[in-house]
C-alpha cells in the first residue's frame, strides 16, 4: 500500500516530467537550429542574391520581402483591428450583434492558414486581379492576424479605469476626444504589443502566401506592391522540400535567420509589455 | 434640413456652439461611424471567406458528385477521382496521433505550471511554452524533416521516416503550447476558497488538485483539448513536410499499424501542394477549394464547440 504522501510525491514527479517533456524539445529546436545555422550565416548570406538556382548566394530577397510583406500587413491590420476592439470595448452594447461579432472573431482566429491562403487567392489575386503580388499578400495576412490584434487592443482598452474616461468626459469631452486622448494612450502598451505578437505570427506563416504572394525563385527585389517577392518562410519549405540538392548550409542558415527574425519580435513585444507596466500608474 | 434649422433640434444645439465645438462633434460622428463599421468587419471577412470558399467549391458537387467527393476512396487528380475519404482519414489519423500524445502531457504541464511548481519557475516555463508558440510551422517542419523522420526510421527500420507518425509528434509539440495555456487559465481560475476547503479537510495538495481543482476546471480543459485538435486539424506545412504526402486508405484494422508508419496526405497538405498545379475553373481546383470549405466547416464546427463549452464553465469571454 503506497501512502498518500508517497502518491502526491509520484503524482508530482509525474506531471513534473510531463513539463520536462515540453520543455526539452523546444531548447533542442533552438539548440540545434542555433549550432547548425550559426556556421551558415554570414553578412554574405543576409545580403546577396541567391545564385545558380538558389544553390549558393544568399537571401536577401527573401528576407526583404517578408519585411514587405510584414510591413503591409501592419497597414491593413492595425486600424481595422484597433477600431474592431474600440467598438467591442467601448461601443458595441450587450446585443446580439455583438454576441455575433465575438464569435466570428473567435470563428476567424480558428480557420486553418491553407483556408486563408485559398481565399485570397479567389479574392484578392482573381477577382480583384491583384495578381500574385505583395498587395494580395499582405492583405491575406493582415485578415489572418486580424482577431489576434483584436483580442490583445480589446484587453487593453478595457484595462484602461473608468475614471479616467469620467473625468474626460466630465470636463465636457466628446466620447471620441475621451478615447483618442484618454483611452488610447493609455491602452497603447497592450495593443503594440498585441500588433508586434501578431505581426511576428505573419512573419512566419506560409500557407496563406503560398498562392498569393511568394516567387519561387525571383533574385530581384521587388519593384511595387503589385509585384511578386520571394518570403523566408516559403524559401525554407522550398529549399528543405521542393528542391533536392539545396546545399544544407542554405537550409539550416534560412531557418535560423527565419526563427530569429520572429524570435525577435516576440522579444520586443515582451519587453514592451514589461516597460508598460512598469510606467502604469494605476 | 439646412431649410428648416428652426425645427431641427440638432440644427439648434449646433447653432449655440463655437466652431470648435462643431468641429468636435462632427468628429465625434465619424469616428462613431468608422467604429462601428471595422466593428462588423469580422462578421463581413468571416462571410467573405466562406463564400469565396463556396463559389469555386460548388461547381465540384454537380462535376463530381457530393457523394462521390466525400466518400470516394481515391484521390487521384490525373485520372480524375476526386474522393476525399482518404484524405479525411490522413488529417484525423495525424490529428489523434496527436492528441493522443498532446493531451495527456499539455493537460500535465498546465497542472505543474498552475499548482506545483515552484513561483520563480513559473514565470521561465511561460515563456519556454510562449516561444514554442512562436516556431513558424515551417520551422517544425524543417526540424521535422531533418530529426524526427530520421529517428523514426532508424527506430521502426523503414524505407522511408516520413509517415504518420512522424507528422502526429510534430502536430503533438505544435499543439500543446494551446492546450497548456487555455487549461492553465482554467485552473488558476479556480478560487482559491475551493482548494483552501479541501485543504482545511485534511486532504494533501494532489487530492485537492485531482478532486476539486481539475474537476472545477473540467470545461476549460475541454476546451483547451478541442481548440489545440482545431490547430493540428488545420495545420498545413509542417504536416505537408514530414507525413510523405501519398493518399492511401488503412487496409482493414489489422492494417492500421502499417498505415501509420506509411506515408499519408492530409487534407491541408493536398491544398497546399496541388494549387499551383492546378488550372483554374479546371475540376481539380473546384475540388481543392470543396476541400477547403470542408475544413473550414470543420474549424468552424470545433470552435464554436470549444466556445460553448467556455461559455457554459463560465470561462468565456461575455
Amino acid at each position: 500500500m503506497i501512502s498518500r504522501n508517497q502518491t502526491e510525491k509520484l503524482a508530482f514527479a509525474t506531471v513534473a516530467l510531463a513539463s520536462l517533456v515540453v520543455v526539452l524539445p523546444a531548447l533542442v529546436i533552438i539548440g540545434f537550429l542555433a549550432a547548425k545555422g550559426a556556421f551558415a550565416i554570414s553578412w554574405s548570406f543576409l545580403t546577396q542574391m541567391p545564385k545558380n538556382g538558389m544553390r549558393e548566394g544568399g537571401i536577401m530577397p527573401a528576407i526583404v520581402g517578408t519585411l514587405y510583406l510584414v510591413a503591409g500587413t501592419l497597414v491593413f491590420a492595425v486600424p481595422l483591428g484597433v477600431f474592431a476592439a474600440i467598438y467591442l470595448a467601448e461601443y458595441a452594447p450587450q446585443s446580439t450583434l455583438r454576441r455575433i461579432v465575438r464569435l466570428s472573431i473567435v470563428n476567424l482566429a480558428g480557420v486553418p492558414s491553407v483556408v486563408y491562403g485559398l481565399f485570397g487567392y479567389g479574392l484578392f489575386v482573381v477577382t480583384l486581379h491583384f495578381g500574385k503580388s505583395i498587395l494580395a499578400g499582405s492583405l491575406t495576412l493582415a485578415f489572418l492576424i486580424l482577431p489576434v490584434v483584436i483580442a490583445a487592443s480589446e484587453e487593453a482598452v478595457r484595462s484602461v479605469p473608468k475614471s479616467f474616461r469620467e473625468g474626460s468626459l466630465a470636463l465636457g469631452a466628446t466620447r471620441w476626444q475621451t478615447i483618442w486622448r484618454v483611452v488610447l494612450p493609455n491602452a497603447a502598451g497592450g495593443i503594440i504589443t498585441g500588433v508586434v505578437i501578431g505581426v511576428g505570427r505573419a512573419a512566419g506563416e506560409t500557407a496563406p502566401i503560398m498562392f498569393t504572394a511568394a516567387a519561387f525563385f525571383l533574385p530581384k527585389l521587388p519593384s511595387s506592391p503589385l509585384s511578386d517577392c520571394m518570403a523566408l518562410p516559403y524559401h525554407l519549405y522550398v529549399v528543405a522540400s521542393e528542391m533536392f540538392d539545396a546545399p544544407l548550409s542554405m537550409q539550416w542558415g534560412t531557418a535560423l535567420t527565419l526563427l530569429m527574425l520572429v524570435t525577435a519580435m516576440n522579444l520586443v513585444a515582451a519587453l514592451i509589455r514589461a516597460r508598460f507596466r512598469r510606467a502604469k500608474c494605476w | 434640413m439646412a431649410s428648416t434649422p428652426t425645427t431641427n433640434t440638432q440644427g439648434i444645439v449646433f447653432k449655440n456652439l463655437s466652431r470648435y465645438e462643431k468641429r468636435s462633434r462632427v468628429k465625434d460622428i465619424v469616428a462613431s461611424i468608422v467604429v462601428h463599421t471595422s466593428g462588423i468587419a469580422a462578421i463581413v471577412v468571416l462571410f467573405f471567406i466562406f463564400v469565396f470558399l463556396a463559389k469555386d467549391a460548388l461547381p465540384t458537387f454537380t462535376k463530381v458528385g457530393i457523394l462521390k467527393f466525400l466518400i470516394g476512396t481515391s484521390w487521384q487528380p490525373e485520372f480524375e477521382k476526386f474522393g476525399i475519404l482518404p484524405l479525411l482519414v490522413g488529417s484525423l489519423f495525424v490529428t489523434f496521433g496527436a492528441l493522443v500524445v498532446a493531451v495527456p502531457i499539455g493537460i500535465a504541464c498546465a497542472v505543474y505550471i498552475a499548482e506545483v511548481s515552484p513561483p520563480s519557475f513559473r514565470s521561465l516555463l511561460k515563456v519556454i511554452v510562449e516561444l514554442l508558440a512562436g516556431i513558424p510551422s515551417v520551422v517544425f517542419g524543417f526540424i521535422g524533416l531533418m530529426i524526427l523522420a530520421p529517428l523514426v526510421q532508424k527506430v521502426f527500420e523503414l524505407p522511408t521516416g516520413l509517415t504518420a507518425l512522424t507528422g502526429a509528434v510534430t502536430l503533438a509539440f505544435m499543439s500543446m503550447p494551446t492546450i497548456i495555456s487555455v487549461s492553465e487559465d482554467a485552473i488558476t481560475a479556480v478560487p482559491k476558497s475551493y482548494s483552501d476547503g479541501s485543504l482545511a479537510l485534511g486532504a494533501t495538495k494532489w487530492e485537492t488538485i485531482r478532486h476539486v481543482v481539475i474537476p472545477s476546471a473540467k470545461s476549460g480543459i475541454v476546451a483547451a483539448c478541442l481548440l489545440g485538435m482545431g490547430r493540428a486539424i488545420g495545420e498545413t506545412m509542417a504536416v505537408l513536410m514530414v507525413t510523405g504526402n501519398a493518399s492511401i486508405l488503412p487496409k482493414g484494422l489489422v492494417g492500421l499499424p502499417n498505415f501509420f508508419l506509411g506515408p499519408v496526405r492530409t487534407m491541408t497538405a493536398t491544398i497546399a501542394s496541388d494549387m499551383g498545379e492546378t488550372v483554374q475553373g479546371s475540376t481539380h481546383y473546384n475540388a481543392l477549394f470543396a476541400i477547403g470549405l470542408t475544413l473550414f466547416a470543420i474549424s468552424f464546427a470545433v470552435n464554436m464547440a470549444a466556445d460553448l463549452i467556455l461559455r457554459r464553465g463560465g470561462l468565456g469571454k461575455e
